[in-house]
C-alpha cells in the first residue's frame, strides 16, 4: 500500500513539474487559450444552433403578421428586461458595497443566502411569492384582517411588478457578487487621496470609485440583462398570460402550436439582439480598461463605527433580509405545517406542525419506478453541480485570460462568447435533439449532456467574473517578477493567482448555483436515470393532494439547504497560495 | 489534478465510445407524466428477457417534437403519450408503423381514433371543472350545472382556467367549449366568461395550488379546470386521512373534454417484435390496472379494474365533449388565436 502510495506520489510529482514547464508556453500562445472554450462552444452551441435554424427555416414565415407579432413581442422583452436591470443595479449596488466595505455578525450566511434565489426553480419561486403577495397570501391575508377588507388589496401576481419584482430577487446576487469582488480589492488609497485633495465623499465616490468600477459594472449589467432578456418561467408563471418574451412565444410556437418556422423567427431575432448587446458591451469595455494594484480585502474591510455607517449597515442588511429571506422562508415555513381548517373555509387557517411532508420523501409508497430517494437527488444534483464548476471553470480560465489582455483576435470572439446566455433554450434544445441524435454524436443517451449544457449557460458568467480581475493585473507586477527570475508558472502563482481567486470563487459559486438550478436547455435533455432535486419538485407539483404540495415544499427546502451549504463552502475554501498580501 | 484529468479522460471515452451491446433493449419515449411500478415493469423484462429504458421527454408537445425531429435516427422504439389534440398532428409527421395488436379486440371502437392503427389508445382522462365542495355548501350555492351557467352573475369571480396557449387542460376545457357552443359562438361564450370575472393563468399549477381554494395553495377561486382524476388524488395524496374527498368535478353534458392518450411503434426501430410485445403490455390488464395510481388517468381495457378511490371519488361524465382529431388538427393554431385575442387582448 505504501509502496503504490510512492509510486503515486513521484508520478504526481513529475506530472506537476510537467505541467510547471508546458502550462506557461500554452498560457502565452493564445492558441491554446482558446482551443478548449471555442471548440466546446462551437460544438456545444453554435452546431446545434445553426442545424435547427436551417431546419426550420422557412421564407413563408415573413408575413406581415408574423412580423407584427414578432415586433411587439421584441419590444415588451426589451422593456421588461431594461425596467427589470436598472431596479437590479439600483438595489444590487449598496448591497455589493455593503459586502465588500463592511464587516458585520452573520454576514457570511447573509451573503450566501442572496445567492439561494438564483437556483430556484421558478415553479418554487412562484409557489413562495403566491404565499406572501397572492390574494390569499400573508401579505393580503394581515391587512384585510387589520383593516376589515372584503377583497385582498395587493394586486401584484399576474402583473409588470410581479414580474421586475421576480426579476430583482432572482438576479441581484449577480450584482453583489461580480461588482462586489471588484469593488472589495480596489486599492483604497486612491479614494484616500482624493479625499486629501479635498472631495467630499460622495465626490470621490462618483469620480474615482465608480470610474474604476465600470469593467464590472457593466458585465454585471449585460449579464443580468440578458438573464432578463430571455426569461421564460417568471414571466409564465408570475406575469401570467398576459405577458410574452421572445423565449415564451418561442415556446408556445414551437412546442404547442408545433410551428417551427416562427419559433425559429422568433429564436433569430433573440439572438440577433443579444448579439447587438454583446457588441456594445465589449465596446464599452475595451473603452475602460483599468489596471490597478489590487489590495488586500482587508483594508477595505470595517467594521461599521459612525452612526452614519451602522445606519447603512442595518438599514441594508434589514432590506436584504426582507426582500431575499423571507419569500424564501415561507417555503421551509410551509414545508412543516399543516393547514388545520376546513377546506373551503376561507378565512382563519389554522397551522399545525408536522414532519410528515419529510418522512414521507423517503418512502415510495406506490412502488413507482420514477421514484426518487430524496439522498439520491441530491448526490445527483451536487454531482451535476460540481462537474459544472469543474468544466466551466476548466474553459472559463484561458478564455478569460485570453480576454484580458485582448488582441483583435479577441475583439471579435468576445461578443460571440457571451451569446450563449441570450439564446433561446428551447430552440437550443430543439438544435441538441437534431444534432447529437446519431453516431458519431449519439450524445442524447449520455447523462453527460446535461453537465455540459450546464456549463454552456455557467460559461459566460464564469468568464465575465474573472476577465474583470484578470485584466486588473498591473503587467509590469508580472514583468517585475520575471524579470527577477521567476518562472512564468511562478509568476502567475505569486502575481496573478492571489488578486484572481476571490474572483475565481465568485465564479465558481455561479457555476455551482447555475447547474442546481436546472437552467436553460435542459428541460428538454432530461435523463430518468439521474433525477435532480427540480425534477422531483416538478413531480411532486404536477399531481393534485395536500401530500405532493407538502412534499414539494420539503424538497424545495432541501435544495435551499443545500445550495446554502454548498455555496458557504465554496466562499470558505482557502485556495492553496490564495494568501492576503 | 489527477482527478481532474481522470474525469477528462472519462468525458473523452463517453463522448467517443459506441454504446456497447448487451442483452435486448427496448427503449420507450414518453412524456414527462409517465409512471409505472417497479414491480410491473419488471414483470414485462422479466417475461421477455429485456431491459427496457423510458426516455422521459419533456411535455407532450415537446416529446412528440423530440421524435418528429428524430426521425431520421430514432431515439427510442415505442413513443407513448401522444393525445387526442395532437394525434393528426402525429400521424401528418409519418412517424409510426402500424400494429394491429390483438388487444385491440377487447378495447372500446369509441377510443380508436386512427382506423390504420398507428396509433393504440391506452388511457382516457377527462378534463373538467373541479369545485371547492365546502365552498358551495357555506355560501349556499348551487353547483352549476353546465357551461351557459358559469355566466350567471353568482359565479363572478369564482372560476379559474388555464391559457390554452401554454397548458393541456386549458386547451382541452378550450376544445370542450367549441364542442358544445361551435364555431363562432364559443367565442361568444368566453367573452361572457371573460366579462363575468373569469381568471386565466399560464399552467395547471398554478390554477390548481395557487388559485383553487381546495387545494394546499388555498386560493381565492372555487373552481378551477383540472381532471376527473384530481378527486381521488385529493383523498389518496391527503395531509390527513380524509373520508370524503374535498373536491368534485361538473360533469354535465359536454362540460368536460376526453382527453385519450395513444401508444405508437416507431418507425426504423431495430426491436419491432419487442416493440409490439410491449404495446400489447401497455394494453393489456396488468399494466391497465397499474396505471389509475401511477398517472390518475383510466384504463382504456373494460376489464381492468379500477382503484377504490377512483370508484368512489371519480366521475365520470356521460356524454363528453368530442371532437373529430382532424378537426382539431386543422383549426387548433387558429381557435387559440381567435382565444387569445377575446379573452386576453
Amino acid at each position: 500500500m505504501a509502496l503504490r502510495i510512492n509510486h503515486g506520489d513521484t508520478k504526481t510529482r513529475r506530472f506537476i513539474y510537467f505541467l510547471r514547464d508546458i502550462v506557461p508556453s500554452w498560457l502565452s500562445s493564445r492558441f491554446f487559450l482558446w482551443l478548449f472554450p471555442l471548440g466546446f462552444i462551437g460544438l456545444f452551441f453554435f452546431y446545434p444552433l445553426s442545424r435547427i435554424l436551417t431546419y426550420s427555416f422557412d421564407l413563408s414565415v415573413l408575413t406581415p403578421e408574423n412580423l407584427r407579432l414578432t415586433s411587439s413581442v421584441l419590444l415588451f422583452t426589451l422593456y421588461q428586461a431594461f425596467l427589470s436591470t436598472l431596479l437590479t443595479l439600483i438595489v444590487g449596488l449598496p448591497a455589493a458595497y455593503l459586502f465588500a466595505r463592511f464587516d458585520f455578525p452573520g454576514k457570511a450566511l447573509l451573503r450566501a443566502l442572496t445567492a439561494v434565489p438564483f437556483m430556484l426553480p421558478t415553479v418554487v419561486v412562484a409557489a413562495g411569492f403566491n404565499a406572501l403577495l397572492g390574494p390569499r397570501g400573508w401579505l393580503n391575508l394581515g391587512l384585510m384582517n387589520v383593516f376589515g377588507l372584503e377583497v385582498p388589496p395587493v394586486q401584484v401576481v399576474g402583473t409588470l411588478g410581479a414580474i421586475l419584482l421576480a426579476h430583482v430577487f432572482y438576479n441581484t446576487t449577480i450584482v453583489i457578487r461580480v461588482v462586489g469582488s471588484a469593488l472589495l480589492q480596489l486599492d483604497p488609497r486612491l479614494e484616500a487621496a482624493a479625499r486629501t485633495l479635498g472631495a467630499d465623499s460622495r465626490r470621490a465616490w462618483w469620480h474615482v470609485t465608480l470610474p474604476l468600477l465600470r469593467p464590472s459594472l457593466l458585465a454585471a449589467g449585460i449579464l443580468v440583462f440578458l438573464f432578463d432578456f430571455t426569461s421564460f418561467g417568471v414571466i409564465l408563471l408570475l406575469g401570467g398570460p398576459g405577458f410574452a418574451t421572445l423565449e415564451v412565444e418561442t415556446y408556445i410556437q414551437a412546442l404547442q402550436m408545433l410551428n417551427l418556422p416562427l419559433a425559429g423567427l422568433l429564436s433569430a431575432m433573440q439572438l440577433l439582439c443579444t448579439l447587438v448587446f454583446s457588441v456594445l458591451y465589449t465596446r464599452m469595455v475595451a473603452k475602460t480598461r483599468v489596471q490597478v494594484s489590487p489590495r488586500a480585502a482587508q483594508y477595505n474591510l470595517r467594521r461599521a463605527r459612525l452612526w452614519r455607517e451602522k445606519v447603512f449597515v442595518y438599514g441594508i442588511g434589514l432590506l436584504l433580509v426582507v426582500f431575499f429571506i423571507l419569500p424564501m422562508l415561507a417555503l421551509p415555513l410551509r414545508s412543516i405545517s399543516r393547514l388545520e381548517a376546513a377546506r373551503g373555509q376561507r378565512t382563519d387557517v389554522q397551522y399545525g406542525l408536522t414532519t410528515d411532508y419529510y418522512s414521507e420523501l423517503f418512502v415510495n409508497r406506490r412502488g413507482s419506478l420514477f421514484y426518487v430517494p430524496p439522498i439520491r437527488a441530491a448526490l445527483n444534483s451536487l454531482g451535476y453541480a460540481g462537474l459544472t464548476v469543474i468544466f466551466s471553470l476548466l474553459m472559463g480560465f484561458p478564455a478569460a485570460s485570453a480576454l484580458a489582455r485582448p488582441g483583435k483576435l479577441e475583439r471579435w470572439l468576445d461578443p460571440l462568447l457571451i451569446l450563449p446566455l441570450g439564446a433561446s433554450a428551447v430552440t437550443l434544445g430543439l438544435g441538441f435533439i437534431i444534432s447529437f441524435n446519431r453516431p458519431p454524436l449519439r450524445l442524447l443517451a449520455s447523462p453527460w449532456l446535461i453537465p455540459l449544457a450546464h456549463t454552456m449557460v455557467a460559461l459566460p458568467f464564469v468568464i465575465r467574473t474573472l476577465q474583470p480581475a484578470l485584466a486588473s493585473i498591473p503587467e509590469r507586477l508580472q514583468d517585475a517578477a520575471s524579470s527577477l527570475g521567476a518562472s512564468p508558472f511562478r509568476a502567475w502563482l505569486t502575481v496573478d493567482w492571489p488578486i484572481i481567486w476571490r474572483a475565481s470563487l465568485a465564479a465558481a459559486t455561479f457555476a455551482f448555483t447555475v447547474s442546481l438550478g436546472e437552467f436553460g436547455a435542459t428541460a428538454l435533455l432530461t435523463r430518468p436515470e439521474y433525477p435532480t432535486i427540480p425534477i422531483a419538485i416538478y413531480r411532486f407539483l404536477s399531481q393534485p393532494g395536500g401530500l405532493n404540495y407538502g412534499q414539494a415544499m420539503a424538497m424545495a427546502s432541501m435544495l435551499m439547504v443545500l445550495a446554502t451549504v454548498g455555496i458557504l463552502l465554496i466562499e470558505r475554501l482557502r485556495l492553496p497560495g490564495a494568501r492576503e498580501f | 489534478m489527477k482527478r481532474i484529468v481522470f474525469l477528462l479522460l472519462s468525458v473523452a471515452f463517453t463522448l467517443s465510445a459506441c454504446v456497447p451491446k448487451g442483452p435486448a433493449e427496448l427503449t420507450v419515449m414518453t412524456h414527462d407524466s409517465f409512471a409505472i411500478s417497479e414491480e410491473v415493469v419488471q414483470a414485462f423484462e422479466q417475461a421477455n428477457n429485456v431491459k427496457v429504458t423510458f426516455l422521459a421527454s419533456g411535455d407532450t408537445g415537446a416529446a412528440l417534437n423530440k421524435a418528429i425531429l428524430t426521425k431520421d435516427a430514432p431515439l427510442a422504439d415505442v413513443l407513448y403519450g401522444v393525445d387526442n389534440t395532437f394525434l393528426s398532428r402525429a400521424l401528418e409527421a409519418e412517424i409510426f408503423e402500424p400494429y394491429q395488436s390483438p388487444a385491440l379486440a377487447n378495447i372500446p371502437a369509441a377510443f380508436q381514433l386512427d382506423p390504420e392503427n398507428r396509433l393504440l389508445p391506452v388511457d382516457y382522462g377527462d378534463v373538467c371543472i373541479n369545485y371547492d365542495k365546502a365552498y358551495f355548501v357555506e355560501n349556499d350555492l348551487p353547483v352549476p350545472a353546465a357551461l351557459e351557467d358559469l355566466l350567471m352573475p353568482e359565479y363572478n369571480g369564482l372560476l379559474v382556467v388555464e391559457n390554452p396557449a401554454t397548458s393541456s387542460p386549458g386547451l382541452a376545457f378550450l376544445l370542450a367549449t367549441v364542442a358544445h357552443f361551435g364555431e363562432p359562438d364559443y367565442l361568444d361564450f368566453w367573452a361572457a366568461l371573460r366579462d363575468n370575472g373569469l381568471v386565466v393563468v399560464n399552467d395547471w399549477e398554478t390554477a390548481y395550488y395557487a388559485n383553487f381554494s381546495a387545494s394546499s395553495g388555498r386560493g381565492p377561486q372555487p373552481m378551477v379546470v383540472s381532471y376527473g382524476s384530481s378527486p381521488p388524488a385529493e383523498v389518496i395524496f391527503a395531509e390527513t386521512p380524509l373520508d370524503d374527498a374535498p373536491t368534485a368535478s361538473i360533469v354535465g353534458p359536454e362540460t368536460c373534454f376526453r382527453q385519450i392518450e395513444f401508444v405508437g411503434i416507431l418507425k426504423g426501430t431495430q426491436q419491432r417484435a419487442l416493440a409490439e410485445k410491449f404495446v400489447d403490455f401497455m394494453l393489456g390488464q396488468q399494466f391497465q390496472e397499474d396505471m389509475p395510481m401511477q398517472m390518475f388517468v383510466f384504463p382504456v381495457n373494460p376489464d381492468a379494474a379500477l382503484p377504490e378511490a377512483f370508484v368512489k371519488y371519480a366521475q365520470t361524465p356521460g356524454q363528453p365533449a368530442q371532437l373529430d382529431p382532424a378537426d382539431i388538427a386543422a383549426n387548433r393554431e387558429q381557435w387559440i388565436a381567435a382565444w387569445t385575442e377575446t379573452v386576453l387582448r
